[in-house]
């Protein structure tokens, strides 16, 4: 679908050509003028430092885990300038329908580590994400968030609001029909929602040539008559780029927008993954030459522009995030009442006698002490 | 006051919701322009507009799916899925977020919306238009599941699941969609989720049933008193949550108990009428417990359809049995 009033960079990176919507290079060179954003000094330093301090947050978390202070976790390493770009078009009134692999985007939506951190420690409370406005959880069941996405979308634009959703999936995802579903559904009811395919080129070991047949991700979106785009993941600029247009694509009432982020996860899926199983040290090697934060430093170091102290800059985050996840490991357990509390709004007869089963069994159990 | 077939009573519960509350909207496959294969919708869309009444793809997950989204941010969706058999699409997202969003959100969100769909047999339909899956619904923590057995019950109960804050599936028995007409207030009423309803007293067998099979239940009973047996008939209208009290009152009262559904019989509502009146009323038996249901088989079409319906007189058989134990 080549649509007149589609905004340029669309047109010029039709997914059907295969070409790939890039801005810097490795080391930091513009390559591409014409789509390049002028963004203030400030900007650009301070999407550096967010990008900085999910990286330390993340490695963080994986030495919590590996220690057995925490349960699994999902790295997001080497996936920080979509997480952060995204974060930057994303306002206070928009929604965040995230799958499980953009913690910098929850975190720029107001989600705090401590929150993440009592998530893998398994406490809903920190997965319901309280204070982060038109946010909803953490989804595990792939692909189903899309709907809801969807579904939003169809609300904010009954409700004549001034509201874009902003969801995400992984590449393993597009085969699951809830993806080609709420695609389509999102095309017919011409929602504004921004999709997010993150490519990070594996679900968990499956390389995404084992998926589909498809020339590329961002192309699904032609069958679905929506515009779609493949960009660079690993390059901040050009996620920058794609989210504003995107955003604004989808707020002026157009309807939805695809955006394929061609990444690579430099970690493992899981905590309990072991990626040595499925790839190669050599490919992970030739992947880390593109890493983001690299990339967007050398680019900011050819400015004149870099003046972080990386090395004092890593301390302090590690002492906020350290702070807040002492925070978390030393909140007090829920009590068992919280089990049921939130299943119903009125809660049924039937929980309230299982409840009181099992207090009766914790009384007899404190009297036989 | 007017004469409403069920069809015509869910209908008019739509109407009135649709008129008070502008974030209802009602949609599914073939609900706006046709009124929905059973004209359950009809004359909704041109009363309400296709925004608010639309036919939607012909995705049941995506249906589902996008109500939880409308649900969370501020709409009261109802959806139609046009037959229990093509409910199973949509199970992923009623069992994996429909029910667990409040949860996980832990009360961020809450999801006020009604999944709708007829279900049952007994109207000579092809494969996967006979399914009474009721028991797979009800065993989802997180979801209500609300079965009428008349046009007035169905308006009152349908008015309460959409007013509902949690998600409530509601079941239509297809067979009686036409067959019962009856006096139905034309103004707003509603009955309580979660309430079942004696609707014959009795003194010697208690049956619970519900949806389509009240009707031979009643007719099982006509036969049952010519034969001098008095027997109490429950109208659980509820299935999840359940009606304990109402189940062990009349259990206790009677000392018998006979479950009619059409649902397959293992692991299914029968199971567990069967353990709450172990629970609730061990020492009042004077009879095993009966369940009189379906086999744990895929319904035939029309031409075996005879061998799996379950009759009057066969639950009058296991009455009798039952009496006489």
């Amino acid at each position: 679908m080549i649509q007149n009033d589609l905004p340029a960079i669309f047109r010029d990176y039709n997914p059907l050509e295969d070409k790939m919507f890039s801005l810097i290079d490795n080391d930091g060179h513009v390559i591409n003028q014409k789509y390049m954003p002028t963004l203030d000094d400030d900007t650009v330093i301070n999407a550096y430092k967010q990008m900085h301090y999910e990286r330390i947050a993340d490695e963080m978390a994986i030495s919590f885990q590996r220690q057995g202070r925490m349960y699994t976790y999902t790295p997001n390493l080497g996936q920080e300038a979509i997480h952060i770009a995204a974060g930057m078009h994303i306002r206070e009134q928009d929604w965040l329908v995230p799958a499980f692999r953009e913690m910098g985007t929850l975190l720029a939506k107001g989600v705090t580590m401590k929150e993440m951190f009592l998530f893998y420690l398994g406490n809903e409370h920190g997965g319901s994400f309280k204070n982060a406005n038109h946010t909803l959880p953490i989804a595990i069941s792939i692909g189903t968030q899309l709907h809801h996405a969807t579904g939003i979308g169809y609300s904010v634009k009954y409700q004549k609001k001034d509201e874009a959703v902003f969801t995400f999936i992984g590449d393993g995802g597009t085969s699951e029909g809830d993806f080609s579903e709420a695609l389509n559904f999102a095309g017919v009811w011409q929602v504004p929602v921004v999709f997010t395919i993150q490519n990070n080129q594996y679900a968990i070991s499956v390389p995404v040539k084992s998926q589909t047949k498809s020339v590329n991700l961002a192309v699904k979106s032609v069958a679905f008559g929506i515009p779609g785009i493949k960009v660079d993941g690993n390059d901040f600029f050009a996620m920058y780029l794609a989210y504003k247009t995107a955003a604004e694509y989808a707020l002026s009432g157009k309807g939805p927008v695809l955006i394929e982020a061609f990444t690579y996860r430099l970690g493992a899926h899981t905590t309990s993954d072991d990626p040595t199983k499925y790839r190669k040290k050599e490919e992970e090697t030739e992947w880390g030459l593109t890493d983001p934060l690299m990339r967007l430093r050398r680019y900011m170091e050819k400015k004149g522009i870099w003046n972080i102290d990386v090395e004092k800059l890593t301390e302090e985050y590690k002492q906020q995030i350290n702070g807040q996840f002492l925070d978390a490991e030393q909140s007090k357990r829920y009590p068992h009442d919280d089990v049921f509390d939130h299943m119903f709004t009125d809660m049924p007869d039937d929980l309230r006698r299982q409840r009181a089963a099992y207090e009766e069994f914790l009384s007899w159990k404190e009297n036989r002490r | 006051m007017s004469v409403m077939t069920m069809v015509k009573a869910i209908n008019n519960a739509l109407d009135i919701k649709l008129k008070e509350d502008d974030a209802v909207v009602v949609y599914g496959e073939d609900v706006g322009v046709e009124g929905g294969v059973f004209r359950v919708t009809e004359g909704l869309q041109k009363k309400y507009g296709v925004e608010r009444v639309f036919d939607s793809p012909l995705a049941e997950s995506g249906i589902v799916g996008t109500a939880l989204g409308m649900a969370v941010s501020g709409l009261r969706p109802i959806v139609e899925l046009q037959f229990e058999g093509f409910t199973y699409p949509a199970f992923n997202q009623i069992a994996s977020n429909v029910s667990r969003m409040q949860n996980r959100s832990r009360g961020k969100y809450t999801v006020p919306m009604v999944i709708r769909f007829p279900y049952g047999g007994g109207i000579n339909a092809l494969e996967h238009h006979s399914d009474s899956p009721e028991a797979l619904y009800a065993h989802i923590p997180g979801l209500k599941v609300v079965v009428p057995s008349t046009p007035y019950d169905a308006k009152g109960l349908l008015i309460s699941a959409i007013e509902s804050n949690d998600p409530v599936v509601f079941m239509e028995p297809k067979r009686i969609y036409r067959a019962i007409k009856q006096e139905v207030p034309d103004e707003k009423y509603s009955l309580p989720l979660g309430k079942a309803k004696v609707i014959h007293d009795g003194s010697d067998v208690t049956v619970v049933a519900f949806g389509a099979l009240i009707r031979e239940c009643q007719k099982a009973i006509a036969m049952a008193e010519e034969a001098g047996i008095s027997v109490e008939l429950i109208d659980l209208r509820t299935i999840y949550p359940i009606d304990r009290e109402t189940i062990r009152n009349s259990v206790r009262k009677t000392g018998r108990m006979v479950v009619v559904a059409e649902a397959h019989e293992s692991f299914s509502v029968g199971s567990e009428l069967i353990a709450i009146t172990n629970e609730e009323a061990f020492l009042y038996l004077e009879a095993p417990p009966r369940r009189v249901m379906g086999f744990d088989t895929i319904v035939p079409l029309a031409q075996g359809e005879q061998y799996f319906i379950i009759s009057p007189e066969r639950i009058f058989y296991e009455i009798e049995k039952t009496f006489n134990f």
